[in-house]
């Protein structure tokens, strides 16, 4: 079987569109709310994601089989919760700002359930190179959807991109207004609603 | 005694886990299909809140912060596994005591008690209380004793539960509603819990 083999192919492309984490797996929404009111950190949070993903999937697909049965959720929980300790010092140490704003929601990836839904469901049943290209199809397919929320979210709620202001001024002189009620929580959720919506009328096999 | 109320009513309206953080979404979305259920699992989460919570306080005060145990030791970056491992374990004995001791409780919360391990509401809390560790005393949101943070404990947990119990109830009236496919199911889920965010926004003014 060769590296980019169809399966293996596979392993990585359904994820980003077909079986998306957040929009049809319903899968890691806390977080994908939460850091979205900046592109900024929903990069940021989107990468490591995606690097916790495909580390934590390659570690449980090598020790898969020694892992006894009644205790795997503690080694999972274990080996992600080392992975992002490791993610989250890195940030203080470079990239202190944005580790501020994302404060908890870092640490909360452990408790994510794209990480256990795909420790569970792929690794602990595949080898460690599909693990890994089934991690980082999840994690970028996950990302995919915070960068899209975090950009309407931040142009609409503050006129500007990472912090670089696209609006230009003679529109505000000539009455253009920020949407304030973008920046808060209730508008993350008809966003995401949004795009299920959109999703869900293209590909109608989604549909319940 | 005013800051041990205080800090209960803010964290079950204006804190909101679920309005104001997004925690514990996964399950929020996925076990509110009925009343009854959303009731069950909301005792499991505060039952679970109460008790993992004051220890991680404990934890965190006696243990973790800078000076603790040993003079100049600093050991908060450990702070995600300790969290994670005494939430995993309590969660564990918790089943396990509340299955021989109160059969008819275990049967009703018995499939709920294993997903409060991941939930995120439950390390968010953890993780939220040791930022507020740090607040002055006087700040509304302050958690400067074991009080407070049971207190912490108490709100949260219950505003969780509130939250998915009213949430229920909407969805079960909206099984009658002539809803647009696309948004069937998650896409009108969204929609109705930014409306209730909305709705939320106004305990914000509470100044206590």
């Amino acid at each position: 079987m060769g590296l980019f083999s169809k399966k293996n192919k596979e392993a990585f492309n359904t994820p980003l569109f077909k079986e998306n984490p957040v929009t049809v797996q319903v899968l890691g929404i806390c977080s994908a709310l939460a850091v979205t009111s900046k592109l900024e950190p929903a990069i940021v949070m989107g990468l490591s994601v995606t690097i916790i993903v495909a580390m934590a999937n390659v570690i449980i697909s090598l020790i898969r089989n020694t892992i006894p049965m009644r205790i795997r959720i503690i080694i999972q929980l274990v080996v992600v919760a080392a992975l992002v300790t490791l993610v989250s010092e890195v940030l203080k140490a470079f990239a202190y700002d944005v580790s501020v704003q994302l404060s908890v929601y870092i640490g909360l990836i452990i408790t994510n359930c794209i990480l256990m839904g795909r420790l569970e469901a792929f690794a602990m049943a595949n080898k460690p190179w599909p693990s890994f290209l089934d991690g980082v199809g999840n994690g970028l397919g996950y990302a995919m959807i915070l960068v899209i929320v975090a950009v309407f979210r931040e142009f609409f709620g503050t006129g500007a991109l990472l912090n670089i202001q696209i609006i230009p001024q003679s529109f505000y002189d000539a009455g253009y207004l920020n949407n304030g009620l973008m920046l808060m929580t209730p508008a993350a959720f008809i966003l995401i609603a949004c795009i299920v919506w959109y999703q869900r009328a293209k590909d109608k096999s989604l549909q319940e | 005694m005013e800051h041990f109320i205080s800090l209960l009513v803010r964290s079950v309206f204006v804190d909101n886990m679920v309005f104001a953080f997004f925690l514990g979404m996964c399950s929020y979305l996925a076990v509110s299909k009925s009343v009854k259920t959303a009731i069950g699992l909301g005792i499991a989460v505060v039952f679970v809140q109460v008790i993992t919570l004051p220890v991680n306080y404990l934890l965190q005060t006696a243990v973790l912060a800078n000076g603790a145990i040993v003079e100049g030791v600093d050991l908060t970056f450990l702070a995600f596994i300790l969290f994670i491992a005494v939430i995993a374990g309590i969660v564990q004995l918790v089943e396990m005591v509340v299955e021989r001791f109160a059969p008819a409780l275990y049967n009703q919360l018995g499939i709920f008690l294993p997903l409060i391990a991941v939930n995120c509401a439950i390390m968010g809390g953890s993780l939220f209380m040791q930022q507020r560790i740090g607040l002055p005393a006087d700040n509304s949101q302050a958690i400067t004793c074991f009080a407070d943070s049971v207190a912490f404990a108490i709100g949260s947990g219950f505003g969780w539960m509130v939250a998915i119990v009213l949430f229920a109830a909407i969805r079960e009236k909206m099984e009658y509603c002539n809803v647009p496919k696309p948004l069937r199911g998650l896409g009108i889920a969204f929609i109705t819990v930014g409306l209730m965010a909305m709705a939320f926004m106004c305990f914000s003014g509470i100044k206590m």
